[in-house]
């Protein structure tokens, strides 16, 4: 779609610029940790949201706890918005570190919001940014001619059509200290939502939303709320008495914005609840924790027969305990899971092996980041994939399910109980760091499309007590299962080889019987799950260009083909959401007809291609990677898919972005 | 005081399973069977109301001989495996048992970490000194300058005194036991499952093939009873400070005796720290009426029970 855009400076008109772009906005806010930066992207998303409009919210951070840059982008369009962009429209800023990282990523032409406070800073005295970075902006800046400081920045800025307002903060805060009759240290905090007021009423968003968002993102004491409501209300003034209304401006609506607004580790966590999660054990870890956390607070669960329930949430020594400790309680029936990042995963293979050779229903929550070992605790990749499928020693069944968005991650989350039980294995739910920092609005989550599978339960029949066959030998592989405590239902478990009733076995022939059985139950996985929940197609099915990728990239994947299908290019989608069992037959279909067959992945080796490869015996024609630690936005997708279908791309494509 | 008790419907034979033992004759282990098959049977528990998980090692195929839930865990890692088994069935009576490698020394975050949960389970740890099943390398409680029978060379690190590191980790009972008593050591494991909170129980099990040092006639000359020693190991007022830090400061005195005499029996019962599952309920009023293992997760037709209506209202747009 196009857009046409009037180009505005400083509230004078100038000549209208047309610009090639989706139908959306693309709001960025820049700061150090622990100044406020997440909160106040969340206003301002939900302020869209309460506007009619649906978000994506990607969040971007150091390991670090005070000091450090982050920044969020907020993109908000009134249909289906999937994921984040790469060039923001307006940048939110403080400090000249975020013009530093941020500038040469806006769109022509951008809007810059920053404060008119700061007095000239040295570049080079920056010392949290990265040298690399540090030296091309200097760089760019003596080559322009402009001094190598926060105002030749915003100099050289200006020259590429970028629109920058100084906001006179100090002079704002001082009206509403002198307002609310207190010292202007007080009122410092209110800084922030002061910027989101302003850039708010210049994209056209109303002050009765804001005061909404304002409401359920700062709930809390009357005086605090008192203190936003009056800094929203001035912040506003400022901005219409100030600027005429930007050409860019937030797309009407088409109805108000329904559902939820949530982010991965909170879909997931409500969907382990709505499964009836009895039991978590986790080891603090990014960013895996913000689940367990999320479900510690949350951990009283009303119920439709009017009693109470609710997990035992239980922050234990180290990850060996975390999935030793899920195991344990699993074995007593109760839905048990835990959740980590991919150093606790290395450690959790060994309990993960003894729930396979124990055929223990356990949830592994995976939210894969940036390794190998420490790695980037805070950026994204998908580079656990093989060794959720294949981590620990031995051979045993398990299942690997990816999720794309933050919708499907809450049905997954309850689903991977189901698929735990019924197959009596350990279940894998791979996500990764972007999707769970991923804050969207989503369609209210419907408890009635699930129906719970608990799986087959033993009986006590009329066998002596002792002699309960927790493994029998059956034709699916499944056996009735036993549970700790269960009158009557004594038995034996162990890490061991064993027989039908637990009891040690090196007998060769006992053993291929066990094997075989523990196998069976992939089999029959494979067969029973429908293939809706084994893969989904987009955009042209019956298009020869093929794409295929899995997790988190489903947004940018979504948001590349619509972008395709504006140009006329015909595409179609495969989003891998099993990953094991490996949904073979049901790709093989698709893959007879694919040509080019494009794989995408956030990772250096492309290691679904390599299990594409492995189980069809074809990988793809062209792999598109990303490694840096952040994810595939559509619009990059798409300009390398653009080039793929005009046949000038290579074999092994690498999206990169320096200001990320 | 723990006897064997007349009344109770099961007897150590309800206990004992059918599987084929493969502990060496002579073994320690032997002894500490005994004395948990005695333990339960006095304490009236059914076989399906006890869960018993073992470790890796001669120790660990405990579960396998005794009837019972028997659970043949990781290495080192039957103690997190119990507490979830236990925080998810409080109703269970939990029993761990492991050696001194895997409880001293690849298991030892979780001695130390379980030691911080009053939670009412029970720790055995049988104490030979040695890998057994490894075929004799040092364990942790192998003291300094040691060397037993199949070492190649004398221990050069130095030792453990789980007595002591049960005491600062927390464990509200701690004693010691000898695999050759039977009596005196069922009466102890008796007591520490008896106890609200977490117990550790210290045997020390001489291991005949690779433990040459420390054998029976070793331990029989040092060996004591701490009760015929008129010890009193208990704290019962929380408001008697200077009492309580006597009784702990005479369990670490006791528990560095050693090369001359060796006392068993108990150290210490702290009976004044709140209890793990007390503390749960307290932030979590369901846990007693519905522990984890009870929740109701679905009707009859599969509808999740959940009522996350609340939920959704915190986190809706509008």
């Amino acid at each position: 779609m196009h857009v046409i855009l009037k180009n505005y400076q400083n509230g004078r008109h100038s000549q209208p610029i047309v610009k090639t772009r989706t139908e959306h906005i693309a709001w960025r806010i820049g700061g150090p940790q622990g100044s406020g930066i997440d909160r106040i992207a969340t206003l301002f998303a939900r302020a869209c949201a309460l506007s009619g409009q649906q978000v994506s919210c990607r969040r971007e951070y150091h390991s670090n706890i005070i000091g450090r840059h982050s920044y969020c982008d907020v993109s908000a369009s009134p249909g289906p918005i999937t994921c984040h962009s790469e060039s923001p429209d307006m940048l939110v800023t403080f400090e000249s570190e975020s013009l530093c990282r941020h500038l040469n990523a806006l769109t022509t032409p951008g809007y810059v919001i920053c404060s008119a406070d700061d007095g000239e800073v040295d570049l080079a005295s920056l010392s949290y940014l990265d040298a690399r970075l540090q030296h091309d902006i200097i760089e760019q800046l003596t080559t322009l001619g402009l001094p190598a400081t926060s105002s030749g920045l915003l100099e050289m800025a200006r020259q590429h059509g970028v629109h920058t307002f100084a906001i006179p903060y100090k002079a704002l805060l001082s009206r509403l200290a002198d307002e609310l009759g207190v010292a202007r240290q007080r009122v410092a905090a209110a800084i922030n939502i002061m910027a989101v007021a302003i850039s708010s009423s210049m994209l056209g968003i109303s002050r009765g939303s804001l005061e909404r968002a304002l409401e359920k993102v700062f709930p809390g004491q009357q005086d605090v709320l008192e203190m936003n409501r009056r800094a929203l209300a001035i912040a506003c003034q400022y901005a219409q008495d100030s600027f005429e209304p930007l050409e860019l401006q937030l797309p009407e609506p088409r109805g108000d914005t329904a559902g939820l607004l949530l982010n991965a580790s909170q879909s997931v966590a409500l969907g382990k609840l709505a499964a009836g999660l009895g039991f978590q054990s986790y080891y603090p870890i990014s960013p895996a924790s913000d689940e367990s956390v999320f479900l510690e607070a949350h951990n009283r669960v009303p119920l439709t027969n009017g009693e109470e329930s609710g997990p035992l949430l239980l922050q234990v020594e180290d990850e060996l305990a975390a999935v030793t400790m899920a195991c344990g309680a699993a074995l007593t029936g109760t839905r048990s899971a835990t959740a980590t990042s991919g150093p606790g995963f290395s450690l959790m293979t060994e309990g993960l092996g003894w729930a396979g050779m124990n055929e223990v229903p356990l949830v592994i929550t995976l939210y894969q980041r940036g390794g190998p070992s420490t790695g980037m605790a805070t950026r994204t990749e998908q580079g656990d994939l093989q060794s959720a499928i294949h981590g620990g020693h031995g051979e045993f069944p398990r299942m690997v399910l990816a999720s794309g968005d933050v919708e499907e991650c809450f049905y997954d989350a309850a689903q991977a109980f189901d698929y735990a039980e019924r197959y009596q294995l350990p279940v894998i739910h791979l996500l990764d760091k972007a999707l769970t920092s991923t804050l969207q609005t989503v369609p209210t989550f419907e408890m009635s499309r699930l129906q719970i599978d608990r799986g087959e339960l033993y009986r006590p029949g009329h066998e002596p007590a002792s002699a309960v066959p927790r493994f029998a030998l059956t034709d699916s592989g499944i056996s009735p299962r036993p549970l700790l405590g269960q009158a009557g239902g004594q038995h034996w478990l162990t890490g061991v080889e064993h027989s039908e009733y637990g009891q040690v076995s090196e007998d060769p022939v006992m053993r291929e019987q066990m094997m075989e059985k523990r196998a069976r139950k992939l089999l029959q996985a494979a067969q029973e799950i429908p293939t809706d929940e084994k893969l989904r197609l987009y955009g042209d099915i019956d298009a020869a260009f093929t794409i295929i990728s899995w997790g988190s990239n489903k947004g940018a994947l979504l948001d590349a083909l619509k972008r395709l299908a504006h140009e006329g290019i015909s595409a179609r989608a495969v989003q891998l959401r099993l990953l094991w069992p490996f949904p073979g037959e049901e790709l093989e279909a698709i893959l007879a007809t694919a040509g080019p067959l494009v794989m995408v992945e956030c990772n250096y080796s492309g290691q679904m291609n390599a299990l594409v490869k492995a189980q069809m015996g074809r990988g793809c024609d062209h792999l598109v990677v990303k490694y840096n630690g952040r994810p595939i936005s559509g619009e990059a997708l798409y300009q390398v898919l653009q080039q793929i279908h005009e046949g000038k791309a290579e074999a092994r494509m690498v999206l990169r972005n320096p200001y990320e | 005081m723990a006897t064997e008790q007349s009344h109770s419907a099961f007897t150590a034979k309800d206990f004992q399973s059918q599987q084929i033992n493969d502990w060496c004759a002579g073994c320690g282990d032997h002894g500490i069977l005994r004395g948990l098959e005695r333990a339960l049977a006095a304490l009236g528990r059914s076989p399906d109301e006890v869960a018993v998980f073992g470790g890796i090692g001669c120790s660990g195929k405990t579960p396998y001989y005794l009837n019972s839930y028997g659970v043949h865990t990781l290495h080192g890692r039957l103690l997190p495996f119990a507490t979830g088994a236990k925080l998810a069935n409080p109703d269970l009576t939990v029993i761990a048992v492991g050696g001194d490698g895997d409880g001293l020394s690849i298991g030892a975050g979780h001695f130390v970490n379980v030691g911080r949960r009053n939670l009412d389970l029970t720790y055995i740890l049988f104490n030979n000194g040695v890998y057994g099943l490894t075929k004799g390398q040092a364990s942790p409680t192998l003291r300094q300058g040691e060397q037993t029978r199949s070492m190649p060379q004398s221990n050069i690190q130095g030792h453990i005194n789980p007595i002591m590191l049960a005491l600062s980790a927390g464990f509200t009972w701690v004693g010691r036991g000898y695999a050759y008593d039977v009596k005196s050591l069922s009466q102890l494991i008796q007591q520490a499952i008896e106890h609200p909170g977490i117990a550790y129980l210290d045997v020390l099990q001489p291991c005949p093939v690779y433990n040459d040092l420390h054998d029976k006639a070793w331990y029989g000359e040092r060996i004591y009873s701490l009760r015929a020693e008129g010890h009193d190991p208990v704290i019962s007022d929380s408001s008697d400070e200077q009492g309580s830090q006597e009784k702990r400061v005479q369990c670490l005195l006791k528990a560095q005796e050693w090369d001359e005499q060796i006392p068993v029996g108990v150290f210490l019962q702290d009976l004044t720290q709140p209890l793990f599952l007390e503390q749960i309920t307290r932030r979590q009023p369901s846990y007693a009426r519905m522990p984890p293992a009870r929740i109701a997760v679905a009707d009859a037709a599969g509808r999740p029970l959940s009522d996350l209506s609340q939920l959704f209202t915190e986190l809706e747009v509008s």
